[in-house]
């Protein structure tokens, strides 16, 4: 666990020596989201029937998803990993005394967890100050924030897990571009990062359901909006932990799987 | 312009020693933005219009800036990635040469991947404009043309500027991208869809506006007011790049005193 | 040919804080510090010169061939080169220039090296019968062969350097800029990369420019040195006046048949001392060799004795001290 802090603290570090960069990019994010909430707010204006999100609960989720974007987004990647990967040089990661894929994972997550804890605030902040309808709302009870924050943590639990076999992948192809394709274009669209999920047709949603992409972004958002209701919300908090011990499961053996052909190999 | 067509032909030579990444890279950019086509179609499934404008209207928006960006992501590509060009030092093997710095810049990098994302936009193109009822003539087929070429000249337009930055900082370059990506995203719409000062911004001060919602109101024949200044827009649009140059200019006077 | 007079070029710097409160302040608000890079500069070079450029690692060695080479404008001072002021006349002037940064490559990573050269013939614009002749030597001489079809990332670090040098002379430059030509290289190619040097020097009476930290390619090539440090002129001249100057210090090494006492000279410090052998580093303007040896060979019987020049690289390290750089 210290060495976990440890990895988290140098990230934080690293972060902060490329503050201009995160500022630019928390620049980046808020200009998107209003881009985005204008679009909608477009649609909203002649909508025919009534949209299952209303346009308050979709300008939440739009903003979390941009505070939130390094929680979610599958491209955010470490390079780093994949070249120890695909030069070899995995050997040496396999003398530290501790298991890879813990260390892995470690990583993975200090680095999401830092960036968004630079960026995030700065747009949560701002988002807050804006004049309705634009503005980002304090949730509607105290409860449905404390599961917004343990579907959010989950989620990003969740993520890592899922990414984890991003890396594993790059040992059977060699080349972390098709991985990375695949698994940035599915998740990203199954996730709710293009539209978000109660927008898509019903036949696709169903697919989106069955899915573990959106309980890594859209449910907390809704959960913070209080679209989803707390009661389903707490269901839903049950449905992150299995599929996290899932994969989790699967990602050990996956990894352990291909290690071994490593060692095999030599190499 | 032999040269330019020079550095063209040997980064050709260097990407096709990396096929299959090549052929991965490109695939890529066809998905990429491909997801994002989707899910503008399905969100007119639910609403059917979005401020008067029809599915395949915004369609056309789409396939022209995508068709603009990807061509100066492709062929400006070398002011895009110009801060790893100044970190590396490598800009000064360029002031060593008797050669203008922007030919130099231009043809230090292109990225041919954006095939796959110029192939996804004339799909859509096509698709798009076979479902329009418009009435053809030269002079509209000039303009489509032109708007391609003024996005082409705004997007190169902003990449020098962010490569001028580079002389300064080479952090907080991802700001540049609300204009590159951003603007993209945005003008994947009709401009007038968003609120007054967005939509002034995006004429007046970087004019994205030109590239495709002004000049398509002439085309789609819902042009108010005077058709010929719809058309024109595009060509008042590539004026953009003349100030960029102009900043570039400067930049590279303040590099040279001070050689950061 | 080159004249340089009162060059002065400083830096501003901003100053890199640690710490998370100094980093937010930073966001806002930076220091700076002015770096004096070059100090008044003045030197001449002559047509045909080969000239070693030397002085510890931010002395100001790279400043000033940015400033020769037209790449960077000096605060103050006049600098002429072949009738232009490079930082004016830059597309002009570069044509009659070939620079060579050691540590970068001008080469196209993935294509053969001749394509790159057909490039730099279009950006040189060189007509194509000069390009063919000089393309011809180049080969021949630099024995490029074998490599001129393979791509640059399959070739070896001192066959790149050769084709780096070539590059740079495709438009026959008058006048050269060797920045660190031999870093990283092997004896072999090291010793290739000199004797080329001297071939374009003699043949086509070129001038060469040279920094370098390797001593040996300042006693290989060049006739004279400019020892800059911190920012300022330190030396000037030949080498073997600075030899003179500063190589006083002989160091003689003498076997003996086994003599268990020790030996003192006056004139001379035991470097080491063992009963069978002894190193001693004299200084020649306070005792001559000749004096020292009989000295020994009255107190011991000398089996075998040597006297070596303290080394250049010995001199420069001397010269760095004393000038506290």
């Amino acid at each position: 666990m210290k060495m976990y802090l440890a990895v988290l603290r140098l990230r934080l570090n690293m972060g902060m020596q490329y503050r201009a960069a995160a500022l630019a990019g928390v620049a980046t994010q808020f200009f998107w989201g209003f881009i985005i909430i204008m679009v909608f707010e477009a649609f909203y204006e002649h909508a025919a029937q009534t949209p299952p999100i209303s346009l308050k609960e979709l300008i939440q989720y739009i903003w979390l998803q941009q505070a939130f974007l390094v929680f979610v987004m599958m491209w955010f990647r470490d390079n780093e990993l994949f070249d120890l990967i695909t030069s070899g040089n995995i050997a040496y990661e396999l003398c530290r005394p501790s298991g890879l894929y813990g260390f892995w994972y470690a990583k993975l997550l200090a680095q999401r967890l830092s960036s968004a804890l630079l960026r995030c605030f700065p747009i949560l902040i701002v988002a807050y100050l804006l004049p309705e309808p634009y503005n980002l709302e304090p949730p509607p009870s105290i409860w449905a924030f404390l599961l917004f924050l343990s579907a959010l943590l989950l989620g990003l639990l969740l993520l890592v897990a899922i990414s984890m076999f991003l890396y594993i992948s790059v040992f059977i192809t060699l080349s972390p571009m098709g991985s990375l394709l695949v698994f940035g274009v599915l998740s990203e669209f199954f996730a709710g990062l293009v539209i978000p999920v109660p927008l898509m047709p019903v036949w696709l949603q169903k697919i989106a359901y069955v899915l573990p992409f959106r309980w890594t972004a859209d449910f907390p958002f809704r959960v913070y909006s209080g679209h989803i209701p707390e009661q389903d919300a707490i269901i839903g908090i049950l449905v992150q932990l299995s599929y996290l011990t899932v994969l989790v499961w699967m990602g050990r053996k996956a990894l352990n799987g291909v290690l071994k052909k490593v060692v095999v190999q030599g190499g | 312009m032999k040269l330019y067509f020079k550095y063209l032909s040997i980064h050709f030579k260097s990407q096709m020693q990396y096929r299959t990444s090549f052929w991965l890279l490109s695939i890529g950019q066809f998905f990429i933005p491909f997801s994002i086509f989707v899910g503008l179609y399905f969100l007119f499934e639910r609403f059917g219009q979005i401020k008067g404008w029809q599915f395949f209207e915004v369609a056309l928006c789409f396939a022209v800036i995508h068709m603009a960006f990807s061509l100066s992501e492709c062929f400006a590509r070398g002011f895009d990635m110009f801060s790893s060009l100044v970190v590396k030092g490598e800009f000064d093997r360029l002031l060593v040469r008797p050669r203008s710095t922007f030919v130099q810049v231009l043809g230090s990098k292109f990225e041919f991947t954006r095939v796959g994302r110029l192939l996804q936009s004339v799909i859509v193109l096509v698709w798009a404009l076979s479902n329009l009822p418009i009435e053809w003539s030269t002079i509209k087929a000039i303009t489509l043309a032109l708007m391609i070429v003024s996005g082409v000249f705004i997007f190169t337009g902003i990449y020098m500027l962010a490569a001028t930055m580079c002389f300064w900082t080479v952090q907080g370059l991802e700001v540049a991208s609300i204009f590159t990506d951003g603007g993209r995203e945005m003008a994947q719409y009709p401009l007038n869809i968003y609120q007054k000062w967005v939509a002034r911004f995006f004429t007046y001060v970087i004019p994205f506006g030109t590239v495709n919602y002004l000049p398509l109101q002439y085309i789609l024949g819902k042009g108010d007011g005077n058709e010929l200044i719809h058309m024109l827009t595009p060509v008042l649009g590539s004026l953009f790049i003349l100030p960029c140059f102009l900043v570039w200019q400067f930049g590279v006077r303040h590099y040279r005193s001070t050689g950061s | 040919m080159i004249h340089l007079e009162g060059i002065s070029k400083s830096y501003k710097i901003a100053k890199r804080s640690s710490g998370l409160r100094q980093a937010a302040k930073a966001l806002f608000y930076r220091e700076h510090t002015t770096i004096n890079a070059l100090k008044d500069i003045s030197f001449s070079i002559k047509q045909g010169e080969i000239v070693g450029y030397i002085g510890p690692n931010g002395a100001g060695k790279s400043t000033t061939i940015k400033i020769m080479s037209g790449i960077l404008v000096p605060d103050t001072g006049k600098c002429t080169i072949m009738g232009y002021t490079p930082w004016k006349d830059r597309t002009q002037y570069v044509k009659n220039i070939g620079v060579v940064f050691g540590q970068r490559s001008q080469l196209w990573w993935d294509v053969p090296v001749i394509d790159s050269f057909e490039l730099l013939k279009d950006i040189y614009k060189v007509p194509q019968q000069e390009y063919k002749s000089t393309i011809d030597l180049l080969i021949e001489t630099l024995e490029l062969q074998e490599i001129v079809q393979s791509p640059v990332r399959q070739l070896s670090l001192g066959q790149r350097m050769r084709c780096e040098i070539a590059a740079s002379l495709i438009h026959n430059p008058k006048i050269i800029f060797l920045d660190e030509p031999t870093i990283g290289l092997d004896a072999v190619s090291k010793i290739a990369v000199r004797q080329f040097i001297k071939t374009i020097n003699k043949e086509k009476g070129v001038t060469v420019i040279l920094t370098t930290h390797d001593m040996n390619d300042i006693e290989a090539l060049a006739d004279r040195v400019i020892l800059i440090g911190k920012g300022t002129l330190l030396y000037d001249g030949n080498l073997e006046e600075l030899r003179k100057q500063f190589g006083t210090t002989k160091i003689i090494t003498a076997d003996y048949a086994k003599n268990t006492d020790p030996i003192q000279i006056p004139g001379t410090a035991a470097l080491s001392w063992t009963p069978e052998r002894i190193v001693l580093s004299i200084d020649t303007e306070r005792v001559k060799p000749s004096e020292v040896i009989t000295h020994l060979s009255n107190k011991v019987e000398l089996l075998d004795v040597t006297i070596e020049t303290k080394p250049i690289e010995d001199i420069i390290v001397q010269l760095y001290k004393e000038y506290q750089i």
